[in-house]
């Protein structure tokens, strides 16, 4: 199988690896995926007064699974939680020219966007 | 030292130039049609072909006339257990195999089974093995046949194949032998080994693609299969069809030279092999060894990198030829059925990588490619939540996981 451009600089240049301190209430954090799948994701948001104002990422899976979660990294970064929660499997797809077999990277990097804000959410309603 | 490298010898193997050159003449000067009686040119292909089957008998001790010939090894597997089926329909229907056969046993299987036959698939160890207290189990009166593997193609696992062939006399069963991934590699002797029918190929052993062989034992007992396909009645009616003159030559020769430098070869695969494991497994944490540690092909290593999953891995290798047991590297979603055999966990088999030595293999090779293993799980674990995980102490067993 060969790999899109924007897969390949992706993989070789990820964007935004590393982790925040899950602790924080400032940073929402979606793990998804499971390692007998295959690929497993993790999303975290640091988010101030409804923006995303940093993303980061770790991913165990295929290339088109974290240039999928790389890219979400990029497309999430100052938009509000609402707008990231809009982000689509198929936009993904589409930029990174992903093949049908690789889709469910996609499905699973917008996955772990909606995870990362539940999560957030969820930790801000009990204060 | 030239990129980039091929470790990948157990898919597909270059052609040895001393079997290219033994080739080239029957293309263009000697091309006759081996089965033309009446003329120099049938002669001359017809005696390239005699040649062919004495390189090969000698390599497998058999007669020569016990050769047929095919298009490669899944002809073989399908011509054997196929022709095994319909020829001794009369005295059962019972076919035993095992789980980590190759598809082109399994599959074929799995075809028979639909016109009547019961398949008896043997389970194999953690070290990827066949029980042989098992085997003798499975057998009944309607047993006709037992198909089992040399060495297998992903794990380079050898079965015992001179006890099954003792166990398969004893009760009077044909027994069959994919060997592949054996002919050529490992010593074979089909009377001591008691095997009836072998399937082998010419391009996993430096010889041409799509050329391959069966050798069917014609004495005690005489083996008779039934053709898959109708014709001129050539290969002693088992296998119609032109013969491929110049790829049976390159096979032939093939056969010669792996007989000659087997030993030397083997033991040169083997040493550079650990030294590949050696260095991997000292530089690299969590590096598992699939398949039994002794019991395997000189030419072939199996490892699993937890936490890091091998396509993304093959991706960061990408002038070094390799293949991995991820379900991501083929159409299918699920990971290698072989190493679920052997009852490594899913998460394993997705991080397994396959390195399949050769005969062109250098130690310059062998170096370059350790580190660039090591360099490159160690760049995917900086970026594993897996790993992260795990050095925090984390059993990943115990995380409820969002499967999907």
């Amino acid at each position: 199988m060969s790999y899109s451009d924007k897969v390949i600089d992706h993989y070789s240049n990820p964007r935004n690896v590393g982790s925040f301190d899950k602790k924080d209430n400032e940073v929402g954090t979606g793990i998804v995926g499971a390692p007998e799948c295959g690929d497993v994701m993790k999303l975290q948001l640091k988010i101030s007064s409804g923006v995303i104002e940093d993303a980061k990422f770790k991913t165990f899976g295929c290339g088109s699974a974290i240039a999928s979660s790389s890219l979400a990294t990029e497309w999430v970064k100052g938009k509000t939680i609402d707008e990231a929660f809009k982000i689509k499997n198929t936009e993904i797809v589409s930029e990174l020219n992903l093949p049908p077999v690789k889709i469910h990277c996609s499905v699973l990097a917008e996955d772990a966007i909606k995870a990362a804000i539940s999560d957030y959410k969820k930790k801000n309603e009990k204060e | 030292m030239k990129l980039p490298i091929f470790l990948d010898n157990h898919s597909t193997t270059p052609v040895d130039p001393r079997v290219m050159e033994v080739m080239l003449p029957y293309f263009t000067e000697t091309f006759g049609n081996a089965a033309s009686r009446n003329h120099s040119f049938g002669w001359e292909g017809e005696k390239g072909v005699a040649t062919s089957r004495e390189q090969i008998a000698q390599l497998i001790h058999c007669h020569p006339k016990e050769i047929i010939f095919t298009s490669g090894a899944t002809e073989s597997n399908n011509l054997a257990l196929k022709g095994a089926a319909e020829m001794y329909r009369e005295k059962g229907n019972h076919i035993i195999t095992a789980v980590t056969e190759h598809k082109a046993i399994l599959d074929t299987a799995k075809h028979l089974e639909k016109e009547g036959a019961v398949v008896t698939y043997l389970t194999v160890d953690r070290d990827g093995l066949i029980d042989l207290e098992a085997l003798k189990a499975a057998i009944t009166d309607k047993t006709i046949l037992i198909s089992i593997m040399h060495a297998n193609n992903e794990v380079g696992v050898i079965q015992p194949i001179a006890e099954i062939g003792r166990i398969a006399k004893e009760n009077g069963i044909l027994f069959h032998c994919d060997a592949t991934q054996g002919v050529g590699k490992l010593p074979v002797d089909v009377d001591a080994m008691g095997i009836d029918i072998m399937s082998f190929s010419a391009h996993k052993i430096y010889g041409p693609k799509g050329v391959g062989g069966l050798y069917v034992r014609k004495k005690n007992p005489r083996v008779r299969l039934a053709p898959i396909f109708d014709g001129g009645g050539h290969e002693r009616g088992m296998r119609s069809g032109t013969l491929n003159v110049p790829g049976i030559v390159g096979l032939g020769m093939a056969c010669e030279i792996a007989g000659k430098e087997m030993l030397e070869e083997a033991a040169r695969m083997k040493r550079m092999r650990l030294k590949l494991q050696d260095h991997l497994m000292k530089e690299l944490d969590e590096v598992y060894l699939n398949g039994h540690p002794e019991k395997r092909l000189p030419q072939n290593l199996n490892l699993s990198f937890a936490y890091v999953e091998g396509e993304s891995l093959l991706m960061g290798l990408k002038e070094i030829a390799l293949s991995s047991g991820s379900a991501c590297t083929t159409a299918s979603l699920e990971p290698s059925y072989v190493l679920r055999a052997l009852g490594v966990g899913d998460d394993l088999a997705h991080s397994s990588i396959r390195f399949g030595l050769g005969r062109f293999t250098t130690d310059e090779e062998i170096d370059y490619v350790g580190e660039r293993v090591v360099e490159t799980v160690n760049r995917l674990r900086e970026m594993s939540p897996l790993y992260e995980m795990a050095k925090e102490g984390i059993d990943l067993n115990t995380v409820k996981w969002t499967a999907h």
